[in-house]
């Protein structure tokens, strides 16, 4: 199954505020047995391996085994998202491990600014100009046919 | 059945959809807003922090002007879509989106740089990324704009409502929260649609648990087109759909390879087929003056490929991934340096996998795949529905101002930038047509754009719009019905009273009801094989398209009788219901158009070239009469603002 949930690492989130898979999953695939505190993704087949329930696990528990259709068994690309990096383990089949690490963000979470660092433009409501404009372009004028 | 809440929102501006453009939409809407005290509100299907096409993440932005200029970059949408775009959008967008780039990177965004500190281009309009968390950024600048309680998440708009006095209006819409029973009923002003395009209209390639591996996401249900569409909206070139070359059944990203490893693809048996196709005599020059240039268009490459699987008997298609490593590393001055350029280029490659499509690097590690070592296979794809890519459908939406002629303006401008022919309706991203390769970047740019406009059409328009409120209580019922539905039969058969270890991925066989699994397999079915779907080679004639329009008429007549189990249920009834809208909007457009316009793309059997006396210079248009169920056709004129005297390439 796409990505699965191992029994004796999930524990439903029960000290936080949601269920972190729950609350992730672009196409609502995680569902919580809340009599066992245990979550499971239900529809397996409309699962597209985007990986953010394994991203966002507080235990990591939950993993993804590649779409029994084509994909042959016993490899695993593992991620370890960090507030600035993503660490990744892909495991090939034949043995062969490979780790990269790669840059997710620049600022700390939370503070991306709406204007994106360039304060508000003299654009009105009956003109072209964008709220940050020209500054964000970077330009002196936004283009126009003739120009 | 458990009884549904009824939760009434009131606001000015709603944005349906906060995916790119969404985001876009927030952003600047709410500096509008804040200054004119307009309330904005955001409702997502979803968690705006990872919802939409990017959620997963992605390894370029694919719009960035960089120095070009907007007519630049109109001369190689207009030659990849084969003639097909509006000028006046494509151009729109254009002069904006360097700026949204930047503010992304401002939002904290990495963009690769090189030692003098310029962007790391791809190609001449791609930027590459460590685009892991694009999504999450953007959506983080979103929220922080509108405010968290103005964001309403796990909420599915279904339906659009119409102003009671004014049926070519838009008053409110209603949705139902996809966790708890509660049905949603918004009143507006104004509202953008930008859910997104359609995934699953057409058969994908992989139909067991691999279903849900499409190239474009799963939620993308043809939502907003059902939306516009049902609204009353003009639609345009609900035909051209896109179909992308991709690595074989995991569908990852071939663009790095291409643009930035400049690797070649060739047959089975090493036919250069595009090097070939321009050649002095080649097939591109059946497909002038579009298939002369480069450019190629990315459906004559589609259709190059397809000639050489299908016709030929020559495929898989490689891509010689091994070849382009080694030219690069070659380059290098001693064996040190070699070393680490192959180090290098092995991240680069690998993580643009792992930025936006991870099955593929699980592909490759599960059948030991290094890319170099050996060439691996590209398919062409089945078709979606996707306005922001190498696409066209969408609405037919007003363009700026000032972007005209004189002659376009009376056809592309009615007052407010990108909304559609329903007054407060604007669309953006995916839910514009003809205003195609906008991607990321461009959607959020177009997103910025529309809700600007919105914001003044409510400032404009200051008194609230009322629907009809026996409309909603109608429509209240026919919401739930697919959970009534089930409710009612499920005890008709054993399967449905038995006691079951798995309750979920068991379908249950009864003869009142159809489960949303088997509509959408039985709406796959009759698209794969009538109306050009992988399964026919992409072909079709008016004889298979009416033939499908017969079956899609039966197949709407079953659609109020769909179960549903449970909540997320209702939510794969309604998506369904979504996606069988465009599936005949699309099947009509398919019909009226008679030529083969884009090749790789579909195939008209009957029709099988260009035909410019007839079709060269006309959009084709639909509008849809939600209360007797019919369509209308039409075209509309294809004005050139600029003419364009070389193409500029990638």
């Amino acid at each position: 199954m796409p990505s699965f949930v191992i029994d004796e690492k999930c524990d439903g989130c029960k000290g936080g505020d949601k269920t972190a898979c729950l609350y992730i999953c672009p196409n609502d695939l995680m569902v919580l047995d809340a009599d066992r505190m245990k979550a499971y993704n239900c529809e397996p087949d409309m699962c597209w391996e985007c990986y953010n329930c394994v991203k966002i696990c507080p235990t990591q528990a939950v993993e993804v085994r590649g779409y029994a259709d084509f994909t042959p068994l016993g490899a695993s690309v593992v991620p370890m998202r960090g507030s600035e990096d993503i660490m990744w383990t892909v495991q090939f089949r034949g043995g062969t491990i490979k780790r990269f690490k790669f840059p997710i963000r620049t600022t700390p979470e939370g503070e991306a600014k709406p204007d994106g660092g360039f304060g508000v433009g003299p654009g009105t409501l009956d003109d072209q100009l964008l709220f940050t404009e020209p500054a964000s372009l970077r330009e002196d004028k936004l283009w126009t046919l003739g120009d | 059945m458990q009884e549904f809440k009824t939760i009434e929102v009131s606001t000015d501006f709603l944005i349906i959809g906060p995916g790119m453009a969404g985001c876009g939409a927030a952003v600047e809407g709410a500096h509008w807003a804040k200054e004119n005290d307009v309330k904005v509100t955001v409702v997502d299907k979803a968690a705006m922090e990872r919802s939409g096409a990017v959620g997963m993440g992605l390894s370029a932005i694919n719009q960035y002007q960089g120095e070009n200029s907007p007519v630049d970059y109109l001369s190689y949408v207009r030659q990849d879509l084969m003639g097909f775009c509006r000028d006046d959008l494509v151009m729109d967008i254009s002069r904006h989106v360097n700026g949204s780039v930047h503010m992304f990177e401002g939002y904290g965004l990495p963009i690769w740089k090189d030692g003098e500190g310029n962007y790391v281009h791809e190609g001449r309009w791609q930027l590459m990324i460590n685009g892991e968390s694009y999504k999450a950024i953007l959506a983080e600048a979103a929220k922080n704009a509108v405010g968290m309680d103005n964001v309403i998440e796990r909420v599915f708009v279904v339906r659009l409502l119409l102003d009671k006095n004014d049926k070519n209006k838009v008053a409110g819409a209603i949705g139902f929260s996809v966790r708890d029973p509660e049905i949603y009923v918004f009143k507006f002003k104004a509202c953008l649609a930008c859910a997104g395009g359609a995934v699953h209209v057409f058969k994908p390639r992989s139909t067991g648990e691999g279903l849900g591996r499409a190239w474009y996401p799963p939620w993308n249900a043809g939502s907003t087109s059902y939306l516009t569409t049902t609204a009353g909206a003009e639609m345009t070139s609900q035909e051209i759909v896109f179909i992308p070359g991709r690595y074989k059944d995991a569908y990852g990203p071939v663009g790095a390879w291409f643009l930035l490893f400049k690797a070649a693809a060739t047959s089975a048996t090493g036919f250069n087929y595009m090097a070939e196709g321009l050649a002095e005599g080649g097939e591109l020059h059946n497909w002038p003056p579009y298939g002369e240039v480069k450019p190629i268009p990315t459906c004559l490459r589609n259709h190059l490929m397809m000639i050489e699987m299908f016709q030929k008997g020559d495929g898989p298609i490689l891509i010689h991934t091994d070849k382009a490593i080694k030219k690069i590393a070659d380059g290098a001055p001693d064996k040190k340096a070699y070393k680490k350029e192959m180090k290098k280029l092995e991240a680069e490659a690998w993580e643009d996998f792992l930025d936006m499509t991870i099955s593929q690097a699980i592909l490759w590690a599960s059948k030991d795949v290094f890319p170099e070592q050996g060439p691996s296979e590209i398919q062409p794809s089945e078709p979606y529905f996707i306005g922001s890519h190498s696409g066209a459908s969408g609405a037919w939406c007003s363009g700026p101002e000032d972007i005209q002629t004189e002659e376009s303006k009376k056809e592309y401008f009615w007052g407010y930038n990108r909304m559609t022919t329903v007054k407060g309706l604007f669309a953006a991203g995916d839910g514009v047509g003809l205003s195609s390769h906008k991607f990321s970047s461009g959607s959020f740019t177009e997103g910025r754009i529309a809700a600007k406009a919105a914001i003044k059409y409510c400032l404009d328009n200051p008194e609230m719009p009322e629907f009809d409120s026996a409309e909603v209580d109608k429509l209240k019922e026919q919401l739930v019905l697919p959970l009534k539905h089930y409710e009612e039969h499920t005890a008709y058969t054993t399967l449905g009273t038995a006691t079951k270890k798995y309750d979920m991925p068991v379908e249950e066989v009864n003869p009142n009801y159809i489960t949303p699994k088997m509509a959408i397999f039985r709406l796959n079915k009759i698209m794969d094989e009538y109306v050009a779907g992988w399964g026919t080679q992409y072909t079709c004639s008016s004889i298979t398209l009416n033939i499908a329009l017969d079956l899609l008429k039966l197949l709407k007549e079953d659609l109020p009788k769909l179960a549903a189990r449970n909540l997320h249920e209702l939510m794969r009834c309604w998506e369904n219901v979504h996606r069988v809208q465009i599936a005949e909007a699309h099947t009509r457009h398919k019909l009226f158009r008679e030529e083969t316009r884009w090749p790789g793309y579909y195939y008209r059997s009957d029709f099988r070239k260009m035909d410019n006396d007839k079709w060269g210079k006309v959009f084709v248009n639909s509008v849809y009469d939600a209360e007797k169920d019919e369509f209308t056709m039409l075209t509309r004129p294809l004005i050139h603002l600029v003419d364009i005297k070389e193409v500029v390439g990638m």
